[in-house]
């Protein structure tokens, strides 16, 4: 789950990282007003989930209050790669000599968390790893211990940071894997961490991905999660049916159990010359109304040309999953878009005598059932 | 002969008395699996289908000769029940089948694992098989056969597809171990490929990876390097868009190309490893190599 930067700002300021400066505002004369108080130069910045937010037009420094109106008006309302912008974080502009990033993750390939400092801050950290993997200076934590104080120096001293600010960056490295450790963190990283002329840092930007998994113990965090919601509407709509769910550009839907399958599902989509329209996971031991939600789901989105379901009963039982399809079917006068249905393992015998053939049809093999929907998926589009 | 399991397995289930952990008790009794005891803290003195409980791990290995624990406890409570497993010694195996474990607390817990012998599998997978002998986790036993192809996989049902497409052919499996799809796990592909190679009577390896993480370059690397049984492999999400994970916690291709499914697939093809298209392709060349 990930925090918008203003919360993000909000979490690391308590902590005792220093951040310029700020005031959220959902109105144009709410920025306005804020950006007057806070003195110019003022920069306004979209809060949605999007990265590179500065190119795409989401950040726009002004100079004074007839600025600063254009500028909130032009940013609230936009959209910004598909993320409607409805607050923006009126920020007072650092006046900065250096950009650092700064930042802890866990290194899955290692199974500890590797805490990290680069003097290259200001620019996409990935493309820095890419292009100069030198550039990052890397200290893995034993979790056992958490992170010693010397490790914070040791990374800050070998990435190059100047002797003057070194203590400051390491003790905001310190603090930024206090509230990874604590607060369930993903990743939690500032960039680009400032150097003022005065030789002070400044979290400029902030970011706070949290374990979606630990949630349950961090309930502070998921109220501030559940405020940052936003994005496509059917990827909401799936988190309140409790599916994994991921929207797509194609137009066959499919619905499957296991996340592997249903990757497996998609890939052979495209195998066979269709395009996904998305991943739904139904997960293990689906009931008949769970398959009722899921192609629900599916059918809510107008790219969706064809459907098809892969079930591979474990602990699913297929007579479960073909009643659900039944029972979702039957509610239509006309089935919107043709559904095919391929069941295998537990009482998929059974389920495939319950499907009616009236409304779906029903195909043996997984390559036999997703060559049926591409195929129809193309009939419907001409 | 097989690896992980064996007819010598004795299973303590921990987190016996829930839903999930008495029903596939059930079903592993009714495959044969020999269960022996269930740890579930107060409920001591109880039975769950005629299998003692104890308070503890350290109680049921002491009492009942546990070698190997199942793990159904709910993810709140599953890393320091893990904890308990890899602290009771006698334990050679721990199956942690639990789903959503906060990462955090899997980092502590394969720490631990580093200082100890134990073969952790999991978590949030579907166990082990041992056709026809035993299988400890959720993995639906009819559809395996005894044979001589072993498995591994990030995937439950994935597994049961190809598993499906094996039999089809008439090609049983000596064990197939789910490892899980999350970003920490005990067993990874590399641990299983090491077991399955010691193994005479595994004559293929089927391996099925996913986008996520660089494990499946490193087993490439270690294929081509240490192993003379022939390795068939598998990737899913060719199709996923970076920056989505996919389901599984551990299945995302992050920004800067890593992870991808190309690069796992060129890796295991660099490395001698027929890589199929569809999950029966991988059946047909598992089929060419015996």
């Amino acid at each position: 789950m990930r925090l918008h930067e203003y919360q993000a700002k909000q979490v690391f300021a308590d902590a005792g990282v220093p951040t310029p400066a700020s005031t959220l505002a959902e109105t144009v004369d709410e920025a306005v007003d804020a950006a007057e108080e806070i003195g110019y130069p003022v920069a306004i910045k979209a809060q949605v989930h999007v990265g590179g937010r500065g190119k795409a037009g989401g950040i726009k420094l002004v100079d004074d209050a007839e600025e600063a109106r254009e500028a909130a008006d032009a940013i609230l309302g936009m959209d910004l790669k598909g993320f409607h912008v409805s607050k923006v974080l009126v920020e007072e502009a650092v006046d900065f000599v250096n950009e650092l990033y700064v930042g802890v993750t866990m290194d899955r390939g290692e199974g500890r968390p590797v805490a990290m400092v680069s003097t290259k801050g200001g620019v996409d950290i990935e493309s820095v790893a890419e292009e100069t993997p030198e550039a990052i200076a890397r200290e893995h934590v034993d979790p056992a211990f958490g992170m010693h104080p010397f490790q914070a120096r040791k990374a800050v001293y070998d990435a190059g940071v100047d002797r003057e600010v070194a203590n400051d960056v390491a003790r905001v490295l310190t603090t930024l894997y206090q509230l990874w450790d604590d607060r369930d963190g993903a990743d939690v990283e500032v960039n680009p961490l400032m150097i003022t002329s005065d030789g002070d840092v400044v979290a400029a930007d902030a970011v706070m991905n949290i374990d979606g998994d630990a949630l349950f113990r961090q309930p502070e965090l998921q109220e501030m999660g559940e405020e940052a919601a936003d994005g496509d509407e059917l990827e909401q709509k799936a988190d309140e049916y409790g599916f994994d769910y991921v929207r797509l550009d194609g137009n066959v839907g499919i619905i499957g159990n296991g996340a592997g399958l249903v990757m497996t599902t998609l890939d052979l989509v495209d195998y066979y010359g269709g395009e996904p329209a998305n991943f739904l996971d139904v997960g293990g031991g689906a009931k008949a109304d769970r398959i009722a939600n899921a192609l629900d789901m599916v059918f809510s989105d107008d790219n969706v040309d064809s459907v098809v379901f892969n079930i591979f009963g474990g602990i699913t039982r297929g007579d479960e999953v073909a009643n659900g399809i039944n029972q979702a079917l039957e509610q239509f006068e006309e089935i919107p878009k043709p559904v095919t249905v391929r069941l295998a393992g537990t009482n998929a015998t059974e389920g495939m005598e319950i499907l009616n053939e009236d409304l779906v049809t029903v195909e043996h093999t997984l390559e036999d059932a997703v060559q049926r929907a591409v195929s129809y998926a193309e009939e419907e589009e001409e | 002969m097989s690896v992980l399991v064996d007819e010598d397995t004795r299973v303590v289930v921990q987190g016996i008395t829930g839903g999930e952990g008495k029903f596939h008790t059930e079903q592993m009794l009714e495959y044969g699996t020999n269960v022996v005891a269930g740890a579930v803290p107060g409920r001591g003195g109880q039975e769950v289908a005629g299998v003692p409980v104890y308070d503890t791990v350290h109680q049921a290995v002491r009492e009942e000769d546990a070698n190997a624990s199942v793990v159904f406890v709910p993810p709140a409570f599953a890393g320091d029940a893990c904890f308990e497993a890899l602290d009771a010694a006698g334990l050679d195996l721990v199956v942690a089948i639990t789903e959503g474990i906060p990462t955090q607390d899997m980092a502590r817990v394969y720490r631990k694992l580093e200082e100890t012998d134990t073969h952790l599998v999991g978590p949030n997978c579907p166990g082990l098989i041992t056709p026809g002998v035993a299988k400890l986790g959720i993995l639906p036993g009819n559809i395996f056969s005894s044979g001589n192809v072993g498995l591994v996989s990030r995937s439950g049902t994935l597994t049961y597809q190809v598993v499906d497409n094996l039999t089809e052919r008439g090609l049983g499996q000596s064990t197939a171990i789910g490892i899980g799809g999350d970003p920490i796990i005990g067993t990874d592909f590399i641990d299983a490929l090491e077991l399955f190679e010691a193994d005479p009577d595994t004559h293929v390896v089927a391996m099925c990876g996913e986008i996520g993480g660089e494990d499946e370059e490193e087993a490439a690397r270690y294929i081509g390097e240490h192993m003379d049984t022939p390795v068939v492999g598998f990737i899913a999400g060719r199709t996923a868009p970076p920056g989505k994970r996919m389901g599984h916690a551990g299945a995302i291709v992050s920004g800067s190309g890593t992870g991808t499914a190309e690069s796992k697939i060129n890796a295991l093809e660099n490395n001698g490893v027929a890589v199929g298209d569809t999950p029966n392709e991988v059946a047909e060349h598992v089929e060419d190599l015996l």
